[in-house]
Order: C-alpha cells, then sequence, then structure tokens
C-alpha cells in the first residue's frame, strides 16, 4: 500500500540577508545584542515613522535571484500583509506579494538516482518581525524584543517538484551552499537566519492532482527538515489508509516528540488583506544594475568543485571538504592560486592535490568559523609562501608542519624561521657525501647485510644521514647516494 | 490685555520682518501670541496643547541669535500652531484621539524641523477630526472646533484648529494636513489660504498617516504671500520619506510677484452649473471675473472622471487608513484596556480608543481590502484614479491652472451634518480630485457670502507648478480679499472657562 503513495512536497525558505543594516532603517542587524538595542521610531513602527529600502539588502537580493537563475524584475513591489500580532509593530509587515523581485528560477540537485531540477517559483523580500519573549520579567509576562524587528529577509519559495525528504533535505543544503557562497546568507540556522517551512502532501502515485497539503512551519535544521517531511508522509498516508481526509491545516514540528502537531486549521487562516504599500513607490532596479551585480556574482560552489578537479586534480571527496564553508574555499583558492602561478601544465594537479592534503590536515583543525567569516591559523600568503619552500625542495613535509607551528605561535614568515633555524635541507652534495661515507664507515656490519641482498636496511643508512644532519638533508639525494656507494646487493 | 478676536500677533512675513529689523522681539511676539490664545481659544477650542514652555525658549534663542548678529531665518519669531497629528518630541501629539491620549513622541516631524530651523516658534498642538478624518471637527475627541467667523459653525475639517486659530488671529500661521481637502475646505470655511502642495514635495516623515497615498502637510495663513513664504519653508527632499520627491523647490514667495497675464484658467463649465449656493456661485464668478481682468484667459476644460472621486476616495483612504492605523493595538505606546487574553485586549483597546468615524473608516477599508473584494474596490478604485490623472493631463494641455469652488457651500452649521456621513462627505467633493491626481491646489477667501462667512475659491496645477497657484491666487487675493478682514468674535458667556486640553489646561 505504502508504495503506492507519491509524496509532494514544496519549501519556502526565510533567510536572512547579510546586510549590516536593517531593511527600512539604519538600525543595525547584529545578533545576540542586549533587547532593544537596535531600534528607532521606524523599526518600533511609531506614529509617523516611514520606511526606506536598504540598497545592500536589495543588492543582494537580486544576487540570489541571479544565482538561483531568476528573471530579476526591473520594477517590483512591497505590498502590505495585514495582521495583529505583539511582534508586528506596525500590524502589518511590509513584504511583496503580486510582483516580487525574483522568480522563474530553479536549482539543480544531485540525488543518488541523478541530478534534478527543482524550480523556484519566486523570491521576494521582506522584513522580519521582532521577539516575543514569553514569561521573563514579573512572572507570565510577555515581552518584546525588536532587535530582530526589521531585519531583511528573502524568502523562496520553490514549485512543488519534490518527491521525497531526502529530495527536501538535499535541496535545502544545497540551497545553503549557494547562498552562502554569494554572501547573501550566512547559512546558520541555530541563530534562524536560515528557517524552513515545508507544504507536503500526498497522492497516489501517478495521479496528476494535488492532493490536499499541510504546511509544517519553522523547522530549524537538516535532520529535523527530514524527520518532520517523513513523519508528515506517514501520517498523512495513515489518514487517508485508515479511510479519513487530509484537512488543511498548519502543523508545527515538536523537537521533543518527534512528531508534527496541528497548529490551525483552514477556517482560522488569516484574510491579510495584502495591498501595495503607499509608503513605497515601486521597486526600481536598472537592467544595468541587475548586469553588473550578475558580472560580479561570486563563483557558485559547483562550478568551484568542477574546477578544482580538473584544473588542480583534486578528488570529488577533497573539492567537497574544501568547499564546505566559503572562507575556507576562498582560502584554499588563495593558496593554490599562489603556488600554480609558477607551476604549469601537469605540474599544477601535483602542487594542487599536496596544498588540498596539506590545508585539510593542517589548517581546518584550527579553523575558527564565524558566520561567513572564518578565522584562519596563518594567512593564505603565508602559507603559500611555506608550500613554496617545500616545493622548491628547501625543506621537506616534516619540517613544513613544524615550520608551520612556529609560524602559528610567533606570527613570522616561513622563509625567516627556516633560515633562522637552519633548517634547510642540504641539497650539497659533497656534505650529503660526506654525511653517507661516514654512516657507510661507520657501520660495517649492516653494509654487509646489504650487499647479503637485505635491501630493508637501507632505511636504517637513511636514518643515519638524517640524524647526522639533523634532518636537513634531501631525503631523494641521500637514498640516491647510499643506494650507488653501497653498490649492487 | 487681549481681547478675543484682537490681532496681537500679525501675519508671517510682518512678524519675521519686524523680528528681524528689531521693531519687535520674538519673545514679546510670543507672549503677546499666548495672551491671545488665552483670551481667545476658550471660544474657539483651536488648540490641544500650548506649548507656553517650548514656545518661550524658542522666541528667547531667536532674540539671542540676533543679538549674537547671526543671520535670521524666513520664519524668525513667526508664531505657528501645528496640527496636532504632527510628531513633536516630547510634546502630546494625541490626532484628536483618545488611543494616543499622552503620547509624547520621541522625535519631531521632517516639517517641525524645518519650521525650527527656520526659526519659528511653535506655540502649540492643533485641533483636529480625529486622526483627520472627517470634514467639521466635530469627530475630535476632546470636542469640536468653532468657526471664529460664527461660533455655532464648523471650522470645517480635519484642519479645523489650524484654520480657526489662524482665522481668530491667534497665530500668524498654522501647519495642516490635507488627505482629500483637510486643509483647503477648513480654509475656505475660516476665511484664509491653505495649500496642498504636490504629492512628494514635503516629506510625510513624522506626521501620522491616515491615507499615505494622498496625505500631504500644507500650510494655512492669512494670506497667499504669507503661504508661500510657508511653504518654501516646508517644500525640499527628506531621504526618510521614500516618496519624497527629488526636485528642486520652486520660487513661491517671488511668483507671488508675477502677473497673471496670459496664464489659461482651466474652467470645468458643468461642475460650475451644479453648484446649489448662490454665494459660492457668485464668489467663484467673481474669482474669474477678477482673473480675466487682470489679463488671465479662461478657458472651458473638462475633467469627466472627476465625478467618481467621491467614490474613489472612500474606497482608497479607509483601506489605507486601515492597515495604517493597525499600529494602534495597546501594546507599546497609548491606551490600552486589557482583557482577558490578547484579542481581548486588542478589541477592548481599540474599542475604547477610537470613535466612531475613525471605527466606520477602519471597517470601510477592511472590507475593501478583503480577499474577494480586493479587485472590485482597491483596484478598480485605484485604475479610475489613473483615468483621472489622465484627465488632469488632458485639461492642463489646454490650460494652466483649473478654477473650481473649494467647497459646496461656505461653513455649515455645527451638528447639521455630524448625523449624515455622507451629507459630510459631500463637503470634500470639489478637493478630492486633485488630492486622488497628487496635484498641487490651493483655497484662497474670494469674499463673503451675504450672511458674512468666507467663500473660499481653488486653483489646480500640474504637479510641482506651485508658483502658478501662487501667481494666480495672489490676484484673487488682490482683488476680491485685499485687506484680510478678520472676524470679530467674543468668548461665549458662561461656558467653556479654560482652553480645554488633551493635557489639561494651556501648558504648565
Ligand atoms: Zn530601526
Amino acid at each position: 500500500m505504502v508504495s503506492s503513495y507519491e509524496a509532494v512536497i514544496g519549501l519556502e525558505v526565510h533567510a536572512q540577508l547579510h546586510t549590516k543594516s536593517k531593511l527600512f532603517c539604519g538600525c543595525a542587524t547584529a545578533y545576540g545584542a542586549p533587547p532593544n538595542a537596535h531600534v528607532c521610531p521606524v523599526c518600533l513602527g511609531l506614529p509617523g515613522a516611514l520606511p526606506v529600502p536598504n540598497a545592500e539588502a536589495i543588492a543582494l537580493a537580486v544576487r540570489a535571484g541571479l544565482a538561483l537563475g531568476c528573471d530579476v524584475a526591473t520594477s517590483s513591489r512591497f505590498a502590505r500583509k495585514n495582521y495583529f500580532y505583539p511582534d508586528l509593530a506596525k500590524g502589518y509587515q511590509i513584504s511583496q506579494f503580486e510582483l516580487p523581485l525574483n522568480a522563474r528560477g530553479a536549482l539543480e540537485v544531485e540525488l543518488p538516482s541523478g541530478t534534478k531540477r527543482i524550480g523556484i517559483t519566486r523570491i521576494h523580500v521582506e522584513e522580519d518581525a521582532a521577539k516575543n519573549l514569553h514569561g521573563v520579567g514579573a512572572g507570565t509576562d510577555t515581552l518584546v524584543d525588536f532587535n530582530r524587528a526589521g531585519t531583511p529577509l528573502i524568502e523562496i519559495v520553490s514549485e512543488p517538484d519534490l518527491r521525497s525528504a531526502e529530495e527536501a533535505e538535499a535541496y535545502l543544503r544545497k540551497l545553503r551552499d549557494i547562498l552562502m557562497f554569494t554572501g547573501v546568507n550566512d547559512g546558520n540556522l541555530e541563530e534562524g537566519s536560515f528557517r524552513c517551512d515545508a507544504n507536503v502532501s500526498i497522492r497516489p502515485a501517478g495521479d496528476e492532482t494535488l492532493g490536499t497539503r499541510t504546511e509544517i512551519k519553522n523547522v530549524n535544521s537538516f535532520r529535523f527538515v527530514r524527520m518532520a517531511i517523513e513523519h508528515e508522509i506517514a501520517r498523512q498516508q495513515a489518514v487517508v489508509e485508515a479511510g479519513g481526509e487530509v484537512v488543511q491545516e498548519t502543523r508545527t514540528w515538536s523537537e521533543s516528540h518527534h512528531k508534527t502537531r496541528s497548529m490551525r486549521t483552514k477556517e482560522d487562516a488569516h484574510d491579510y488583506r495584502y495591498f501595495p504599500d503607499p509608503d513605497l513607490p515601486p521597486l526600481v532596479v536598472a537592467q544595468a544594475r541587475i548586469d553588473a551585480i550578475g558580472a560580479a556574482l561570486p563563483e557558485l560552489p559547483d562550478a568551484k568543485r568542477t574546477r578544482w578537479r580538473a584544473e588542480l586534480g583534486l578528488t570529488e571527496y577533497d573539492a567537497q571538504v574544501l568547499s564546505a564553508h566559503p572562507a575556507v574555499a576562498r582560502y584554499f583558492d588563495e593558496v593554490a592560486s599562489a603556488l600554480c602561478a609558477q607551476a604549469g601544465g601537469a605540474a599544477r594537479d601535483e602542487v594542487g592535490k599536496r596544498a588540498a592534503n596539506f590545508v585539510q590536515a593542517e589548517i581546518l583543525g584550527h579553523v575558527e568559523q564565524a558566520g561567513l567569516d572564518a578565522r584562519f591559523p596563518v594567512p593564505a600568503a603565508a602559507l603559500a609562501e611555506l608550500l613554496r619552500l617545500v616545493e622548491r625542495d628547501v625543506i621537506n613535509g616534516k619540517i613544513a608542519k613544524r615550520v608551520l607551528s612556529e609560524m602559528i605561535e610567533s606570527g613570522e614568515g616561513a622563509e625567516a624561521i627556516v633560515e633562522r633555524e637552519g633548517l634547510a635541507q642540504v641539497t650539497d652534495a659533497g656534505a650529503i657525501e660526506a654525511a653517507v661515507r661516514a654512516a657507510i664507515d661507520a657501520h660495517p656490519a649492516q653494509v654487509a647485510q646489504y650487499r647479503a641482498g637485505k635491501t630493508a636496511v637501507l632505511g636504517f643508512f637513511v636514518g643515519q644521514v638524517m640524524k647526522a644532519t639533523r634532518g636537513a638533508a634531501n631525503p631523494k639525494q641521500v637514498n640516491a647516494l647510499l643506494r650507488e656507494l653501497l653498490g649492487e646487493p | 490685555m487681549t481681547r478675543p478676536g484682537e490681532d496681537a500677533v500679525g501675519g508671517v512675513i510682518d512678524v519675521a520682518e519686524a523680528v528681524r529689523g528689531g521693531a519687535r522681539s520674538a519673545l514679546e511676539v510670543a507672549e503677546a501670541c499666548i495672551a491671545g490664545i488665552r483670551a481667545g481659544d476658550p471660544a474657539l477650542h483651536s488648540f490641544l496643547y500650548v506649548d507656553e514652555e517650548g514656545a518661550l525658549a524658542a522666541a528667547a534663542a531667536v532674540d539671542a541669535a540676533r543679538a549674537a548678529g547671526e543671520a535670521l531665518g524666513p520664519l524668525a519669531g513667526v508664531p505657528i500652531g501645528v496640527k496636532d497629528n504632527l510628531c513633536t518630541a516630547g510634546v502630546p501629539t494625541t490626532c484628536a484621539s483618545k488611543i494616543l491620549e499622552g503620547y509624547r513622541p520621541p522625535y519631531d516631524a521632517h516639517v517641525i524641523e524645518r519650521l525650527r530651523d527656520a526659526g519659528a516658534v511653535i506655540v502649540g498642538k492643533t485641533n483636529l477630526d480625529e486622526f483627520a478624518m472627517g470634514s467639521s471637527n466635530e469627530n475630535s475627541a476632546f470636542g469640536p472646533v468653532h468657526n471664529p467667523w460664527a461660533l455655532d459653525r464648523a471650522p470645517g475639517g480635519s484642519s479645523g484648529g489650524s484654520a480657526a486659530a489662524v482665522a481668530g488671529r491667534l497665530v500668524s500661521a498654522a501647519l495642516g494636513s490635507d488627505t482629500g481637502g483637510s486643509v483647503r475646505q477648513p480654509g475656505a470655511f475660516c476665511g484664509v489660504t491653505a495649500i496642498k502642495p504636490t504629492y512628494g514635495r514635503v516629506s510625510r516623515y513624522g506626521l501620522i498617516a491616515f491615507a499615505s497615498s494622498l496625505d500631504q502637510v500644507g500650510p494655512l495663513a492669512r494670506s497667499v504671500r504669507d503661504c508661500a513664504r510657508l511653504l518654501e519653508v516646508l517644500s525640499g527632499y527628506d531621504p526618510r520619506d521614500a516618496t519624497s520627491a527629488v526636485r528642486p523647490v520652486g520660487q513661491y514667495e517671488r511668483a507671488c510677484e508675477r502677473d497673471v497675464r496670459k496664464l489659461r484658467v482651466g474652467v470645468v463649465r458643468d461642475e460650475l452649473e451644479q453648484v446649489q449656493d448662490p454665494d459660492v456661485r457668485a464668489r467663484v464668478d467673481d474669482a474669474i471675473a477678477a482673473l480675466e481682468s487682470a489679463g488671465a484667459d479662461v478657458v472651458e476644460v473638462t475633467l469627466p472622471t472627476a465625478r467618481y472621486g467621491l467614490s474613489m476616495y472612500y474606497l482608497i483612504a479607509p483601506a489605507e487608513a486601515s492597515s495604517n492605523l493597525a499600529r494602534f493595538d495597546g501594546m507599546r505606546y497609548g491606551l490600552r484596556v486589557a482583557g482577558a487574553d490578547l484579542t481581548a485586549t486588542y478589541e477592548r483597546t481599540r474599542a475604547a480608543g477610537f470613535g466612531p468615524e475613525v471605527k466606520r473608516r477602519i471597517m470601510l477599508g477592511t472590507y475593501a481590502l478583503s480577499a474577494g473584494y480586493y479587485d472590485a474596490f482597491y483596484l478598480k478604485a485605484q485604475k479610475v484614479r489613473t483615468l483621472l490623472r489622465r484627465d488632469f493631463a488632458a485639461a492642463f494641455a489646454r490650460c494652466d491652472v483649473v478654477l473650481s469652488p473649494t467647497t459646496p457651500t461656505p461653513a455649515f452649521k455645527l451638528g447639521d451634518k455630524s448625523g449624515d456621513p455622507l451629507q459630510m462627505y459631500l463637503a470634500d467633493i470639489f478637493t478630492l480630485p486633485a488630492a486622488l491626481a497628487g496635484l498641487p491646489a490651493i483655497s484662497t477667501p474670494a469674499g463673503l457670502s451675504a450672511a458674512g462667512l468666507p467663500v473660499g475659491v481653488q486653483l489646480t496645477a500640474p504637479a510641482f507648478e506651485e508658483e502658478r497657484l501662487f501667481t494666480a491666487s495672489r490676484a484673487v487675493e488682490d482683488a476680491l480679499w485685499r485687506d484680510a478682514p478678520a472676524p470679530a468674535f467674543a468668548a461665549p458667556r458662561g461656558d467653556r472657562s479654560a482652553v480645554s486640553s488633551a493635557a489639561g489646561a494651556p501648558s504648565r
């Protein structure tokens, strides 16, 4: 029975635009300030105050639209969504309704079954509400913190193209990735800067008509989205199989009970009485401005990974790890391009792979992420300087790790440290030969073993030579010279 | 001792020049103004709050600036009343509504800043119809205003307090706001000049919204020249109002000195023929004749869509108001009447806080925006509004200004129309089209009726052509209102012992 149903899922994502100030006033958007620290007559909705759109927010919303393949409207409109709630200072939310900024986009999602195109109906700009704080102050009071009121958001509405909880999760991850790489959103689900509502319905497989849908509100982790949708699909199937009918309603995901619960039914649905906001003339974005934003669009994560695989020979896995966060990706790009500037053709593969390995093994553990930014233990240019010493055989990989800890500690450059500590590899053939001969002379028994065919003792001699040179001898040269002087086994 | 109706203050330009020249000190003018309000306003009830302390401090600052040799602004020392729907920092701003009783905004409206910067002395907040909704001032929650020309008559509305205070010579000038005629209609009823600027000419920042796509702040003054000086101060781009126009401000005072030769004055003949009131007909004819004899050409034009003005207005304005007034919910400021739960608190607060006309319009507007009705009502009204704009554009291809009566009748009696909203709405029939089309329009007195009541004539110009209005209305004023007659009124004996006020007696 279960397999005869198909789920139809559409997602509405509210993503906070990564701006310094709010959508219609100059107040800061900073998270975590004391309550009502970032407020003014406009975001408090005081009588007589008027909204003025923030150009930076509009530019980011255009960027999101272009990154998601939307048609960007040169003229769109803000509209008022009217309802009463204490977290809504004006008694209406300024949003967009009939004429959104972006429409008709799409997102390609990689699934085990292949790539799937998920349509994006629209992306509109709107302001966030304030936050009700229940049970603070005197007992049962509800107080309102307006710091969040007026924070710029985009709402990204997908087509009902998703068919399973896994597809929904893949879509959300991909969407978050793109918004982070374009600098539109910091991808922080815990702080609520990326929130998701899911519309879920089921229908007999192969049916064209849509079933009655329910809306699951504000689920704040990818895992919970998947669980909530899975639960909701199962719940609707159980209702239908028991001969019942799914009721159109809004449901909420309970994290503690791991199930969805009814919040309100269609009967008490609001009539929001949308109408164009007369305080705001049509939002006009010149085509030239849209084109300029498009031309300056940062490289999207998919393109970045493809380029890394093609140009730097990275594996899909390495590319995924290094593109998990835009700041890390940018860092790796800087390191790799500084190194590859000297290397050409096939050598780039080697250089790229070694840089990728080094960044993953030695750098990622030290990275502190903060929203769209990240703090790295050493700047990309400094790391490139260090890795360049390895490429030029001035130091070997092992010494490089030692130099890196020194760099982190002292903030000095790699070359300065290598010079001061005398860590440069001994590449002077005469000096190496002297050390090799000394090792051979001092260990006749091992020489005999080698010549009798026990070639494994070669490692012993390498160790002796490295010890004598305090690790600074070029291991390749040492190996070659040992073989030569010990003769054929 | 100042007698009611005595002019102890003077007009805008007179005061500004006297203070600049040192003939009068700003403090002396402010004191005379406050004494005049104390004597005269018990009869008029044009003020809701008198800011004596603030006015005297502002006047003293002007005198100090003059003593220090600083350049004085164009309104230095001029006492001005401000409609109580304009935010004044720290001074009660009520919109004549119980829901905002005692509310003191933390900031000044843009126009208040402009007045202060120009050296004006803001003496207090004038009475109005609650939230500017009305045409008689009888919708004030704190009691009506009386017309100084006949105390049993309405001063018009909604800026009735501003018009009565100027006509009663309590102040040099006043600010009002016009949504469907709210400075022009009371200006006509009280015999003062009042202009509604082009939509976007004056910033709305700090004007408590009634209908955002229509509201404009406008001055009311004793003469066209005084009005021009004020509008020049008030106008200009304000980045805090997204509907504010980025256009240079005209030279309004200079425009008062131009003559009207070759000016083409458009007249809508069938509109004039529908005017029933013989006094209004006669005064409008006088104005046309005055303009012609001053060298203007009179041409006939048509505005076919103007007859739908009332229908459009009573869909658009209430719709916007229903949303604009949603913020008065008892949660953050103003009146709160606690109920058993959140919804009950909303309902009880708004039931107690809003008067009947405000409730009527909120309901009308809510209905007009509701799902299933939006297209038929709000959207259709907006489409007709576009047609009206085209009508005006076509008319202005043939003329430079359009002349009409400001009101169908002179001031009616208090209580005459308050029981019949539709009759009341018809008082704005001539002022609605310019408001809906966003055009500038001025009302200036064209003489008195047989009963001794002022009659106003309205001139409308294309957007941002306020200069033409000043030129043309100056010619009307010159011919028909040269000496700016003032009403003689006296406080009725035995009542209104003091200026009643939302905040009690005039400040202190
Ligand atoms: Zn703010």
